[in-house]
């Protein structure tokens, strides 16, 4: 396993976000992380990433211990993340965003620059000619000046992409890329997101859009609570019993429907099933920036 | 060339200490541009200022070797100063970097050695104009090239979003550390050539009031690029320069004058947001770079 969580646990005041997690995440895969508003799948991702230490559990990156690294020694063994509630840098161009992405691939010093060094003239050039490449890859070739802060919101989050590639990680933690874009450009991004896969990324893909998961995932787990109630491929945890009620609620009325849902799920060939706006969008003040 | 001559005579303590302020803006830039609002820089330059005339004056050091030695120290004393200080964000910082000022100079007012109360006097004036702009010219190259370097990229990506940087690999820690030590040592370095172009050093001179001044310098010209601190510290030591010759208009040294210095920066805030920079560059962020095209309707 390229990662592998054991026992996490983390708490916030009274609240148990994170509750005994284990799962693996084998490389090469997509891995869906799935689960209601609230289940801990944020957090999770901010544990992983360094930006919170859990409480109690290991977490192994390519058999190392990395729950008690600081985010940027992790980002350094080649784990990047995007953000749930998108944290561009607002006043930088698309490409900057991407040069910051590169930082760690970057081994200018200031000496260097100040007699023109031609080796870091060149490393220059190269890096920005695959910055170019890579907001390419992610459709936002022609923005590549513009302000981070003037795209549109689903070309800030395909950036978002962009910049966490730009170091060439290993495993790469998206947290609901999908929110907020249409079904077009969501069938974009699972196709990127394969196409990644297919260039030997390993990827842990945290989304509401079900169809996306289901399409795009190796695996998946599944969160309640901070709990996981379900670990398996895409058709396993579709039929589910304990996921159909963390989704649908145990109502005995709705039971009856679990079982043509999920059926649509799976075979919806149309519009995709989208969460309600509220859902995955909602800016949860200090989710993200209390980190430690 | 007899003009330009003329010309300093008359004005050579207003255009050094342009540049001495130029330099000071500088030092604070950098902090800033790290997303750092630090107002310790008045203290570096007191600290520079200090030990540069006392290894003049006791240790007989040559010019050379006491500018760089008074800006050691003041580096030196913002690493144990930054590593806890530098936790802190924003007015917090500003706070507690003020907090260290007055505490440089209760130091400095209470240790004999250094003259107490008075300073330090009779400091051979060898700071020359050539000094100074050598100086600043050497710093404006240097910070040119930082632009779009790693470094200078990482204490941007640092003010714009810390925790985002950090998850990029950026270092934040030993970035903002590395934006405060040098700020030190450059103001340390405008302290040391200011004792000896003005013979004496008075510890109440770096003060509250010294370190607001230096970010009035960086306000008013602008925090988006390192041009702006200098053109900031030039209207704000020639202003009241300028405002001498208009005792013709019934303009009075004093009160008179402070107030319409304050009317001017007053204005400037209001309608140059940015800066003075922002009249050479509708570009938001840098005059190098062109027109930036609006996203078009996604
Ligand atoms: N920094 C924090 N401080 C306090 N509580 C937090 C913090 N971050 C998350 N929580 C709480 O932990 C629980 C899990 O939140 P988390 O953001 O991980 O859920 P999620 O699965 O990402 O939900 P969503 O689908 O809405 O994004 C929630 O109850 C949330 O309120
Ligand atoms: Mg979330």
């Amino acid at each position: 396993m390229l990662l592998q969580l054991d026992a996490v646990g983390k708490a916030f005041g009274g609240v148990s976000a994170v509750d005994g997690v284990s799962f693996g995440v084998a490389q090469g895969q997509v891995h869906g992380l799935i689960g209601p508003n609230g289940a801990g799948k944020t957090t999770l991702i901010n544990l992983i990433s360094g930006l919170m230490r859990p409480d109690r559990g290991a977490i192994c990156f390519d058999g190392q211990r990395i729950d008690r690294l600081p985010p940027y020694r992790v980002a350094a063994l080649g784990i990047r993340r995007t953000y749930q509630n998108i944290r561009l840098f607002p006043a930088m161009t698309a490409r900057e965003n991407v040069t910051v992405g590169q930082h760690t691939r970057r081994t200018d010093t200031l000496l260097e620059r100040l007699w023109f060094s031609p080796r870091v003239a060149a490393e220059e050039r190269r890096l920005r000619d695959e910055a170019l490449r890579l907001l390419a890859r992610v459709d936002v070739s022609d923005l590549a000046e513009v302000r981070a802060s003037n795209l549109s919101y689903g070309d800030q989050r395909r950036l978002e992409i962009a910049r966490a590639l730009g170091s060439e990680p290993r495993l790469l933690l998206l947290d609901e890329p999908a929110a907020g874009m249409n079904g077009t450009e969501a069938r974009a991004l699972g196709r990127l997101v394969r196409s990644l896969v297919g260039d030997g990324l390993t990827v842990l893909l945290v989304e509401h859009n079900v169809r996306l998961v289901m399409e795009v995932c190796d695996g998946i787990t599944v969160l309640d609570f901070g709990r996981v109630i379900a670990d398996g491929t895409p058709a396993e945890v579709s039929r589910d019993e304990a996921v159909i009620a963390a989704y649908l609620g145990t109502d005995d009325d709705q039971a009856a429907d679990v079982q043509e849902t999920i059926a649509t799920l799976e075979t919806a060939a149309g519009s995709l099933i989208e969460p309600a706006p509220a859902q995955g969008e909602a800016p949860r003040p200090g989710a993200e920036t209390e980190a430690r | 060339m007899g003009w330009l001559q003329e010309f300093y005579n008359q004005n050579s303590s207003t255009i050094n200490f342009f540049g001495l302020n130029a330099i000071l803006g500088l030092s604070i830039y950098l902090t800033l541009a790290a997303g750092l609002l630090s107002l310790a820089n008045a203290g570096f330059m007191a600290i520079g200022a200090y030990v540069s005339a006392l290894l003049t004056i006791h240790g007989h050091w040559p010019f050379w070797a006491v500018l760089p030695g008074g800006a050691l120290v003041a580096a030196l004393v913002a690493v144990p100063l930054g590593l806890p200080v530098l936790r802190l964000r924003g007015v917090f910082l500003a706070i507690a970097t003020i907090g260290f000022g007055e505490v440089v100079r209760l130091f400095f007012i209470n240790w004999d050695y250094a003259g107490g109360a008075l300073g330090i006097n009779g400091i051979p004036q060898q700071t020359r104009w050539y000094h100074i702009f050598g100086l600043l010219l050497v710093l404006l190259y240097c910070f040119w090239r930082l632009r779009g370097s790693r470094t200078g990229f990482a204490w941007e990506a640092i003010r714009e979003d810390e925790s985002a940087a950090r998850t990029m690999g950026v270092n934040t820690t030993f970035y903002k550390l590395l934006a405060f030590v040098l700020g030190a040592f450059i103001a340390g370095l405008a302290g040391g050539l200011q004792a000896h172009l003005r013979f004496i050093v008075d510890p109440n001179d770096y003060g509250f009031g010294e370190a607001v001044d230096i970010l009035v310098f960086a306000v008013v010209g602008g925090m988006n690029i390192f041009v702006g601190p200098v053109l900031g510290a030039g209207l704000i030591t020639v202003l009241p320069e300028a405002l001498r010759h208009l005792r013709s208009f019934g303009i009075q040294p004093g009160p008179d004058r402070t107030l319409v210095s304050g009317v001017v920066l007053l204005l400037v805030i209001l309608f140059l947001p940015r800066g003075l920079v922002s009249l050479f560059t509708e570009a938001p962020r840098s005059w190098a770079r062109r027109e930036e095209p609006v996203a078009p309707p996604a």
